[in-house]
């Protein structure tokens, strides 16, 4: 993975919404810093404002005021939003993203969809990178499948290697247990925290499921879109399954 | 790695039945356009082809004489006009002329022919000039006489068939009851030659007491020239009057033309037709992958990206269909052939739909072109689509 020192930082973010004639602060002047290889995780109840603030950390949204740090870079400033194109560049050069529903293309086999993301951009070094991940998963077997063919905790693993094919420094999960029981919930995390522990990836994951979100060295909750910093119990029941074997 | 190809050709995998629907209705836009483009080629080809084995481009004849054998004979034979043959050498100086040949036509009256008689028809002919101008010729047996003051006989198929003459019999010329010795017998040639009896030039001359006079001049144009302008000036001669093949030509062309026009309209419609479907069935699949296609731009691709891949599958299909089109054109160009036969009032000896691999090239690039245009909205469209829209699976419309 890489070996750049990404950090993230927010300065009084806002993102602002209108309803008809009504402004809805869906996130309220946020300010935090994400360092490099960090774990955290953001929990709060619906519509609290936590998947718009991964969207605005992970640039698939422009905020409505304040600052955005990627690095030494001011990305957002204020003003100016970034037009598609530089967004998609600053993605898919920083960021991987996982979501609850998968998103996994159903004409294409695991490896296939592994691979998707190197048809459009492809950092040097990365043509074995597929083949490694889905090892490192344990869905090496299952790489001529469809995703029609496999269960849904196998899925969130492929779309883990999906994200991670390009080595993204930061890895960005909203509510990627959100479609899965307990148990896969619980492994899935356990790649997450693997993967976070193993090759320095900066994860950002958000979670209604207070129990995952303690897996995560730092948790915040969002209320009303102002977030605070809450403890973190390292040692619960979730964190501390047998995680399988990413060495 | 996997190519944008393969993900566009796998993504028209997801709905087989609308992309197979979809397929065939390009690949009949592609035969109707084919099929019509062959018949336009083939139906001027073959029409040329026919006016080509008249072997004349032009014939000059004396003013009011009858200009071919069919007329001379329903006249009974009379009418003939004649002309000097010094003519000829007027002709034969024009720098747009490539060859000439004196014709000196005939008709006798034959007690013989038919229950109560007929008119047959004799051409008093130079053989070197006549066959050069007509190479298409071939004997069934024999070949040209070689004296031009013998009685000899060369007799068109149907002639020979009706007096049951083969090479070496005697044919008797009614009226003056001279006596011929048949030297040759064409082949069938579908033209007014079939029912004709050549004999030589000179001979004829004497026969019909015509010396130095003949009915008719054939002129073969070099190519390249534009006939129109020596006909212009044949009809500075005295007493002629000139027939031209491009006339005829021109007049077989617009009978046609109507029925050209229909087929034309029907290609355009079948073409639009395929073309709204082909805008149809990419932009559903551009709807059903909203979401899909903004997850794609999460994972590094760029609008541009997109673009392509979308418009990749309207290639595919255009591609695909325009190759079965074509397929289906030249398996069934016979079918064609004869179903515009039916319908046209006159069609050409030869095939009426010519399918050539310029004509296949031109089909398929206008194909591809139509095809790439009707992907441009749905691609654009695609293109367009906001990742944070397609999460949130708001579509954008």
């Amino acid at each position: 993975m890489s070996q750049k020192n990404i950090s993230i930082e927010a300065i009084n973010l806002k993102k602002v919404y209108l309803r008809g004639s009504e402004e809805i602060a869906a996130v309220n002047d946020v300010s935090m810093r994400i360092n490099q290889g960090d774990f955290i995780s953001i929990i709060g109840p619906s519509g609290s404002g936590k998947t718009t603030l991964i969207n605005l950390l992970g640039f698939l949204d422009n905020p409505t005021s304040g600052e955005l740090r990627l690095g030494e870079r001011s990305i957002f400033n204020h003003t100016k939003p970034l037009s598609e194109r530089k967004l998609t560049k600053i993605r898919r050069e920083t960021f991987g993203y996982i979501f609850q529903n998968f998103y996994l293309i159903p004409t294409l086999t695991v490896m296939e969809n592994v691979m998707l993301p190197l048809t459009f951009y492809q950092k040097p070094d990365t043509e074995n990178e597929a083949v490694k991940l889905l090892r490192l998963l344990g869905m090496e077997h299952r790489k001529d499948h469809l995703p029609g063919q496999i269960s849904g905790g196998e899925m969130q693993r492929v779309a883990i290697a999906r994200a991670m094919v390009n080595r993204p420094d930061i890895l960005l999960a909203d509510e990627p247990t959100g479609n899965l029981d307990t148990k896969r919930s619980s492994e899935i995390v356990q790649v997450l925290r693997e993967l976070n522990r193993k090759v320095g990836l900066t994860v950002i994951m958000v979670t209604h499921n207070q129990d995952l979100a303690r897996c995560a060295d730092r948790m915040f909750e969002m209320r009303d879109g102002k977030i605070c910093q809450i403890a973190c119990e390292p040692e619960d029941i979730y964190c501390n399954n047998a995680s399988p074997d990413l060495s | 790695m996997i190519t944008k190809f393969q993900v566009a050709y796998k993504n028209l995998h997801r709905k087989r039945v609308r992309s197979l629907l979809t397929l065939i209705g390009i690949a009949l836009s592609a035969w109707v356009l084919v099929s019509l483009l062959g018949f336009n080629h083939g139906y001027e080809t073959s029409l040329n082809k026919d006016i080509d084995n008249m072997g004349f481009q032009l014939m000059i004849m004396a003013k009011g004489c009858p200009y071919e054998a069919a007329t001379m004979m329903l006249k009974g034979g009379t009418g003939l006009k004649y002309m000097k043959e010094s003519i000829m050498d007027d002709v034969a100086k024009e720098p747009e002329v490539e060859k000439t040949t004196p014709i000196l036509m005939a008709a006798v009256f034959d007690p013989n022919k038919g229950e109560s008689g007929g008119i047959a028809g004799y051409f008093g002919i130079e053989p070197k000039s006549f066959s050069e101008m007509k190479p298409f010729l071939k004997f069934r047996q024999g070949g040209w006489f070689t004296d031009e003051n013998a009685y000899a006989a060369v007799m068109g198929y149907e002639a020979a068939e009706l007096e049951q003459r083969e090479v070496g019999d005697k044919i008797l010329m009614p009226e003056k009851n001279i006596e011929f010795k048949v030297v040759g017998i064409l082949e069938r040639t579908g033209t007014q030659d079939d029912g004709t009896i050549f004999v030589p030039l000179k001979t004829a001359q004497k026969i019909f007491a015509r010396t130095d006079e003949i009915t008719t001049i054939g002129i073969k144009v070099k190519k390249g020239v534009d006939s129109t302008r020596l006909e212009e000036k044949m009809y500075q001669l005295p007493d002629v009057q000139i027939v031209s093949l491009a006339q005829v030509k021109d007049t077989i062309m617009k009978l046609i033309s109507t029925a050209k026009v229909m087929v034309l309209s029907i290609a355009i419609i079948a073409i639009l037709i395929a073309m709204v479907g082909v805008i149809n069935t990419i932009l559903t699949s551009v709807w059903e992958r909203f979401q899909e296609i903004g997850i794609l731009k999460t994972i590094g691709a760029m609008p541009g990206d997109i673009f392509k891949l979308v418009w990749m599958e309207t290639l595919i299909l255009c591609t695909t269909g325009g190759v079965l089109g074509v397929i289906l054109a030249l398996i069934l160009s016979r079918v064609t052939d004869l179903v515009i036969r039916h319908v046209l009032p006159y069609a050409p000896s030869g095939g009426l739909v010519l399918i050539d691999l310029k004509l296949v090239l031109i089909t398929m690039a206008s194909i591809l072109c139509i095809g790439l245009l009707s992907g441009l909205y749905p691609a654009w469209k695609a293109g367009k689509i906001m990742p944070l829209e397609a999460i949130r699976g708001e579509v954008g419309r």
